[in-house]
């Protein structure tokens, strides 16, 4: 037990380890163009469903310790109910993630030469005025671009500047509610606006946002998808009842893996997705 | 609060689990479970309040130190770290070490090559 659950825990170090380049390369690219990543983040990433992910993943956290709990107290029904619980939160999760991804491949801010932000892009011209670095393509809005939600109707997008190009609060008068400004910076119109205004130096580095974006939401996708795979191994044994006070193990060590990914997930969600 | 409290009471508390238990067995209380579990939601709301107020470099700063303290919670409480032996912390604490020191010393000579990845006009246009 002592050994398994040392060995447990040195695989956890080599995985925040892992977890550790990238979250390396993050900081670099970042520290080198906040803007970027300010701009970035705050047109193409969605704070609603980043935050309702944290929730669902803390939740589950929530249920799998109780499953550990239970598998030590002989509780059988319990755990067997608190791994489904836990499963259906990484299904959620996953389900959020998907949502996600998809509309991030609908608006061509995918990876490498799927993102329209990239100077290699090989996509379809994008339908929203998505800027492209490639100066075959115009910035200006087309007819094509949607147009603006009720929240943001009666508004001229083209007025607000981005937050760091003047005062505090200049793009906030001119929204009577501040609270909707966050909304409207996802506006294909507010984006290219901002990206023009953005150096070229800066133009040029918006896809390594993306890149980091992809690479640490894709790896910690994985490891979600791998931890759904071992909970349905432990389900399938709770049921066939091999799990007791004596024997627990597996659903420790699974345990600890799941909480792990819950951590890493902690930092990410700050760290992508409440940029400005 | 109640976290405060509870770190009071010795380990093995009302109902730990049976004689016949493994070594370093030790069932945490559904007190702690749900009160760490409600500590991380609260922390959660801060920290999207908190990116909502520009604060300038302190945003960062403060996300992280929260980050930490959430991450710090699930590892003493659900990952039982607080009950277990204390070399499992170490292994886990040197990962965090190693991690912080790569990320800090790779930062450090970071503006000695930012002019050097700046695009020429020409990188910037696709063939």
């Amino acid at each position: 037990m002592t050994s398994a659950k040392l060995g447990m825990w040195v695989f956890l170090g080599t995985e925040i380890l892992m977890f550790g380049g990238l979250f390396c390369a993050y900081s670099i690219n970042r520290h080198m163009h906040p803007q970027v990543f300010a701009f970035a983040a705050e047109s193409y990433l969605n704070v609603f469903w980043g935050t309702l992910n944290t929730l669902i993943l803390i939740s589950s956290s929530l249920t799998m310790a109780w499953g550990v709990r239970a598998a030590q107290l002989n509780q059988r029904k319990l755990l067997i109910v608190c791994l489904i619980l836990t499963l259906m939160g990484a299904a959620g999760f996953m389900v959020i993630k998907t949502i996600e991804y998809s509309a991030k491949w609908d608006e061509h801010v995918w990876v490498g030469k799927w993102n329209a932000y990239n100077g290699l892009y090989k996509g379809s011209e994008p339908a929203t005025p998505g800027p492209m670095p490639s100066p075959v393509v115009a910035v200006t809005p087309t007819s094509s671009a949607p147009t603006p939600t009720d929240a943001n109707a009666g508004l001229d997008v083209s007025m607000i500047k981005p937050r760091y190009n003047g005062p505090g609060g200049l793009a906030n008068q001119t929204i009577q509610q501040p609270q909707e400004s966050r909304e409207s910076l996802r506006d294909p119109q507010v984006i290219a606006e901002r990206y023009r205004d953005l150096s070229a130096s800066e133009q040029w580095h918006v896809n390594a946002f993306f890149s980091c974006y992809f690479l640490m939401t894709g790896l910690h996708g994985l490891h979600v998808l791998i931890g759904m795979g071992v909970i349905t191994w432990l389900l399938i044994r709770a049921i066939k009842g091999e799990f007791s006070a004596e024997y627990f193990t597996p659903v420790d060590l699974v345990g600890l893996y799941w909480h792990l990914v819950d951590i890493i997930w902690i930092f990410l969600y700050p760290l992508l997705y409440l940029i400005h | 609060m109640k976290m405060a409290q509870s770190s009071e009471v010795p380990a093995p508390i009302a109902d730990d689990i049976g004689p016949h238990a493994p070594e370093g067995a030790h069932a945490v209380p559904r007190r702690i479970l749900l009160s760490v579990y409600f500590t991380l939601l609260v922390f959660t709301g801060v920290t999207w309040a908190v990116s909502r107020v520009d604060l300038g470099q302190a945003n960062i700063w403060i996300a992280l130190a929260i980050a930490f303290v959430k991450a710090s919670i699930v590892a003493l409480y659900f990952m039982h770290l607080r009950w277990d032996s204390p070399f499992n912390g170490i292994v886990i604490i040197a990962a965090f070490f190693f991690v912080a020191l790569f990320i800090g010393i790779s930062m450090l000579d970071t503006h000695t090559y930012h002019q050097a990845l700046k695009p020429t006009p020409t990188s910037v246009i696709t063939p």
